[in-house]
């Protein structure tokens, strides 16, 4: 599937800001499954200094610093990507969760050794008993690693309401799990929060979802969202990616951006400013599907 | 002390407190007693004795010290130990305790008999120590590198990528030299067989080196007879190698490369030993709103514009460097720095990353690693270490749990000491990577004074190495020895009670000594100006002189209406009172008092309510409050203000702070304080006016002094002309008093004080130092002299000030001299306002030229 992303950022500070240093993810990975076809960044104001890099977990990343005084800035991107269907491994076949578990256990053998980075707290991401207790009715004796995650992802979108006022982007874990309301990128949290507290290996998905007009409508330009899921690791297909707010597991009409070991690895646009008091942001996304 | 020691540290001050206890007490005597000190010195059964060997002898090493001090005898040495403590307090060093407002610098604790250790085993001590620095450096290198080490299971995953500390925005900075660790500290104890072995590393920050420095001028000044006999290593080669290697670094070898000294502020616990170090090696030490990131290059913001900066010596820890690639809720870091790091614009010492080996789960990997990075075996062992990430270690810990210390593996949050022995199980089991247990450790112990006596006392070592720039490093002859409060030696700790102890390596021949003066061989570039204040500083210096003058004004309105306040006709004094009364509450001492009329029908009430404007430290705006502000921006500045400075505020605070007690508390006790805050004031300002350099820090310090001045005053004038008394005599000799010029006036004039010839001297006599003329012109003499922020236009600041000077200037003296019915709405009184609405828009039109922080503010961790 062909797709033509445009994702735009718009800050209005309330105060002049002097000096701001950023750091953005915004450009689609390139993986076993994606390929990207082209990719534009444009800023304003104009930086002096631009230096695109990419990061410790292979995401591409700009940095980006603006030193004229300004009160808005704009950033622009634009990506053509095509997602081919991923060669779905059939869930029941995949090893028990418990042996997968226990290669993650010292010593790690030298091939998963990248895998295992994601076994650990993260930030935002912190493992508890409680939340091992939540997880093991889905991962339940000798359970297929990925029937159990599945099935997660299932309890994750029937226990928990999608409800965008209930948190922020500082909302802790723990308030989201009192609360069982949050959005994407709370759920994304809570599923890999559940499944390291199990001892596997999961990351952090950033990307863009396509979205089905209502029949019969047409389709709302700029109405599209970035998106947020997760991934676990099964050690014979590799990293298998599952979207608890839409209780699907993704393939053709999930793009990734960036992943990490939660949000702060791959917070689209992060920045520090010199002034700009308060500020609002304004963000569309469109996700395109060409034919 | 060799002078390199005592660079930068003012050493007129220094030889002037030597002198004083010299002559003071007749000297250092030498007398020999009958009785040995140390025959109640009691070695302790379990621990090994740093002094005497079992069979009661003294260690050889020891025996020149403890010979001198047999001859010095108890009451010589008890002298010793409070010249000592003296001196402590006279150089100000000083530690902060966390968490505790009242605990903010806190005494040094130093016990005045040094740690000594023999040189042969000293050597032993540098190599293992050498070659332990060399080794986490190289693991550094690797996790931060190629990870080979974990690829190849030479070092446990998890205890890099499960570590907090690991910084991934760091992996695979080009390091130049791969030298992660410019500083090394590690703390050493002696175990019962006589053993050195590591107890923990300090490879984030590794703090302490100050403090073993500040040690060495103490105590070698207390046994200065010993010091020299002993031949005592000289610390500052370290130091000089410590300069050597920073400079080195500089990416930019030009000849004004810049290091500075990267502090988390005041508060920090060691910020003492920040700014003394600062001093000594000779860098600027900055706070992270200090610097900031241009086109990938730090600077420093000066009054002057941006400087650049080259090297930056931290004391910040790592991940709060840089609030836009690290921890992002950081304010002590510069935004954008670890990208300037990143492309080789500027180098951070230790390198960022550096606290991951500081770990403790490290040390049970150590052996193996050595063996396998360095082809050595390791010299020098660690404490037992079991990391319970591994299984076999794992089952041993939780079998000893009883018999081993728990800690937690990484830097974290929770605290182990509470939990109960089944609930820690639970949770080792849950997350063994958190978990290490070590041995505990039994200290040796080393002679200490206290209550006059020689004790035992358990004593660890922190030792200091520096990068020396080739790859190698270089040990410190010396370090900290630090004393345990409590004789079991369970907790070694400054925040805790502990002492110190200088530590010395006697050498058998002179040792060299070295300075830091000259640094190198090339010709000195000599400067006069001091161009480099930062903002931040200017700004603290401009309020320290507001407060001083606050302090000044307010002790002399106060002293001058105790002083006229008779509790036999409270009533009748209330017009002659009512300007200087209504000035305090204009300036906010006595906020609201002209509102209580019935503080006048009640004689003890109202000397209570002046009482509460001196005494008082709830009390906004008390001299009390204002002498503490006094303090803690004198601390702001403290390296960049001299320790007389220092401690004549210090004195000031002190005082105020222990008033007798209440009911004892008479009007005239507090006349006695307030005329001896006075002193003191006046001290400090005779010491900023004869030793401060004319750059800018004083400038900005009398800007505030002048402004302050001229405020208070222009209050006090515009409430007498207000006042129905205004051309009262007695009034007119209160204002003559608060002013202190009473004498001038009286050899002008042989008649009562008028209000033409009090304005005239204390309104329009440039001459006068007190008056507001002479306040204004001084301003626009240093309004001259500051740096332009654009050269085009003229600054609002000296607008202001030209006028306030024409006004003044145009003060008709005929008007002046002619009686006036209502001088409330005089010509004269109209400028007196005018000049006191212009004041504070002065003080803003500095700040906003000047000092100008910017709040940061962050966006976007993001928007789903």
């Amino acid at each position: 599937m062909n797709y033509h992303i445009t994702h735009r950022t718009l800050y209005e500070y309330a105060a002049p800001v002097s000096v701001s240093h950023h750091v953005a993810r915004l450009e689609p990975l390139v993986t076993a499954t994606q390929s990207r076809e082209s990719f534009s960044l444009q800023i304003f104001p104009e930086p002096a200094l631009r230096k695109a890099r990419t990061d410790y977990f292979g995401n591409q990343l700009c940095f980006f610093a603006i030193q004229e005084i300004h009160s808005k800035l704009e950033i622009i991107t634009s990506s053509r990507v095509t997602v081919s269907p991923k060669n779905s491994s059939q869930n029941e076949s995949t090893a028990p969760w418990e042996s997968v578990a226990e290669m993650f256990r010292d010593p790690v053998s030298p091939e998963v050794v990248d895998a295992y980075q994601f076994v650990f707290d993260s930030p935002q991401v912190r493992a508890s008993q409680e939340l091992a207790e939540y997880a093991r009715e889905s991962f339940g004796k000798d359970t297929p690693l990925l029937v159990g995650a599945r099935d997660l992802t299932r309890r994750i979108f029937e226990d928990f309401k999608f409800d965008p006022r209930a948190t922020n982007v500082a909302t802790p874990l723990e308030e989201v799990w009192v609360k069982r309301r949050g959005v994407c990128q709370d759920f994304a949290h809570f599923g890999i929060a559940c499944l390291r507290s199990l001892g596997l290996p999961a990351r952090y998905v950033s990307g863009y979802l396509r979205t089905h007009p209502p029949a019969g409508k047409p389709r709302l330009v700029g109405a599209d969202a970035s998106h947020a899921w997760f991934r676990i690791f099964c050690p014979d297909t590799g990293w298998v990616d599952f979207d608890p707010t839409n209780n699907v597991q993704p393939a053709e009409e999930h793009i990734i951006v960036a992943y990490g070991r939660d949000y702060g690895d791959v917070s689209p646009v992060a920045g520090i400013l010199t002034g700009g008091g308060a500020h609002e942001v304004k963000v569309s996304v469109d996700v395109e599907p060409l034919e | 002390m060799s002078d390199a020691e005592n660079k930068n540290s003012n050493r007129d001050q220094m030889s002037q407190s030597q002198s004083q206890s010299a002559t003071g007490d007749t000297g250092f005597v030498k007398k020999a007693t009958p009785e040995s000190l140390l025959s109640r010195y009691k070695r302790s059964a379990g621990a090994f004795d740093e002094l005497l060997k079992a069979n009661g002898e003294i260690f050889p090493h020891y025996a020149r010290l403890f010979g001198e001090l047999e001859e010095f005898g108890a009451t010589e040495l008890a002298r010793r130990a409070d010249a000592c403590q003296r001196f402590v307090h006279e150089h100000g060093i000083t530690y902060n305790v966390y968490g505790d407002p009242r605990g903010m610098e806190r005494p040094w604790q130093l016990d005045p008999i040094p740690f000594v250790i023999a040189p042969e085993e000293w050597r032993l001590l540098e190599t293992g120590l050498i070659q332990r620095a060399t080794l986490l450096n190289k693991i550094l290198a690797d996790c931060y590198g190629a990870q080979e080490l974990i690829r190849s299971r030479w070092l446990s995953p998890a205890l890099v990528f499960g570590q907090p500390d690991f910084l991934r925005p760091c992996h695979g900075i080009k390091i130049p030299g791969d030298t992660f660790l410019h500083f090394y500290a590690a703390d050493l104890s002696r175990s019962p067989d006589g053993r050195w072995f590591v107890v923990s590393d300090r490879t984030q920050i590794p703090t302490g080196a100050g403090y073993a420095l500040a040690n060495r001028l103490v105590t070698s000044r207390i046994l200065p007879e010993a010091f020299r006999d002993n031949h005592v290593h000289r610390l500052a080669g370290f130091f000089l190698a410590a300069q050597n290697s920073l400079a080195q670094l500089a990416p930019r070898q030009a000849e004004r490369a810049r290091v500075v000294m990267l502090t988390p502020g005041p508060h920090n616990e060691t910020y003492f030993e920040q700014a003394y170090l600062a001093r000594y090696l000779g860098y600027m030490l900055v706070e992270g709103q200090d610097l900031t990131v241009r086109d990938n290059h730090v600077f420093l913001k000066t009054l002057s514009g941006l400087e650049r900066v080259d090297v930056i010596l931290r004391r910040v820890d790592d991940d709060f460097c840089d609030p836009l690639e690290l921890i992002n809720n950081s304010i002590l870091g510069v935004p954008g720095l670890v990208e300037a790091v990143r492309a080789g614009n500027v180098v951070m010492a230790n390198a960022l990353g550096s606290g991951l080996v500081q770990s403790p789960a490290f040390m049970s990997f150590l052996p193996g690693l050595c063996d396998h990075l360095l082809g050595e075996k390791i010299k020098l062992p660690s404490v037992a270490t079991w990391w319970c990430g591994q299984k076999a270690a794992r089952e041993h810990v939780l079998k000893n749990l009883g018999r081993l210390v728990v800690k937690p593996a990484f830097r974290t949050h929770f605290k182990i000491a509470e939990a109960e022995r089944d609930e820690l199980k639970r949770r080792i089991e849950f997350d063994p990577d958190l978990f290490v247990a070590q041995e505990r450790v039994e200290l040796s112990t080393a002679p200490t004074w206290q209550k006059n006596s020689l004790t035992a006392q358990p004593v660890s070592l922190r030792v200091f190495l520096v990068a020396d720039g080739k790859g190698g490093y270089c040990l410190m002859p010396g370090g900290l020895a630090r004393v345990s409060p409590d004789s079991d030696g369970k907790f070694i700790s400054m925040q805790r009670g502990g002492s110190s102890k200088d530590t010395w390596i006697p050498s058998a021949t002179p040792v060299e000594e070295l300075t830091l003066l000259h640094g190198g061989n090339q010709n000195t570039e000599l400067r006069r100006t001091g161009n480099n204040l930062p903002s931040r500083l200017a700004d603290n210096f401009f309020w320290l002189g507001r407060y001083s003058e606050r302090a000044d004004a307010t002790s002399r309105l106060l002293r001058s209406a105790l002083l006229r306040f008779n509790p036999e006709r409270a009533g009748g004094a209330r017009p002659l009172l009512a300007p200087l009364l209504q000035t305090l509450e204009i300036q906010g001492q006595l906020p609201g008092i002209s509102t209580k009329p019935e503080l006048w029908a009640n004689a003890e009430a109202f000397e209570a309510e002046l009482l509460a404007a001196i005494f008082d430290p709830e009390r906004a705006g008390s001299l009390r409050q204002t002498a503490e502000q006094l303090q803690r921006l004198a601390m702001l500045v403290r390296d960049r203000t001299s320790n007389d400075m220092w401690r004549v505020l210090s004195q000031i605070d002190d005082r105020l702070a222990t008033p007798p007690p209440k009911q004892v508390m008479l009007a005239g006790d507090a006349v006695g304080v307030l005329n001896q805050t006075l002193m003191g004031l006046a001290a400090f300002h005779g010491l900023a006016r004869e030793n401060m350099t004319r750059a800018q820090a004083w400038r900005f310090l009398d800007m505030g002094l002048r402004l302050e001045r001229a405020m208070y005053l222009c209050t006090l004038l515009d409430a007498t002309l207000r006042s129905s008394e205004a051309e009262n005599p007695s009034l007119l000799e209160a204002i003559l008093e608060v002013v202190d010029s009473s004498i001038t006036f009286r050899s002008r004039y042989n008649l009562l004080p008028t209000i033409p010839a009090v304005y005239d001297l204390v309104l329009l006599d440039d001459k006068n130092p007190r008056s507001v003329l002479f306040q204004i012109k001084q301003l626009v003499k240093h309004f001259d002299k500051l740096p332009k922020e654009r050269s085009d236009t003229a600054s609002p600041g000296k607008t202001i000030l030209e006028n306030c000077l024409s006004r003044l200037e145009r003060v008709d003296a005929r008007e002046l001299a002619s009686p006036s019915a209502n001088w409330q709405e005089s010509a004269l009184a109209a400028t007196i306002r005018e000049i006191l609405r212009a004041l504070p828009q002065l003080s803003d039109a500095i700040a906003a030229s000047y000092f100008a922080h910017s709040a940061i503010s962050r966006t976007g961790r993001g928007e789903m």
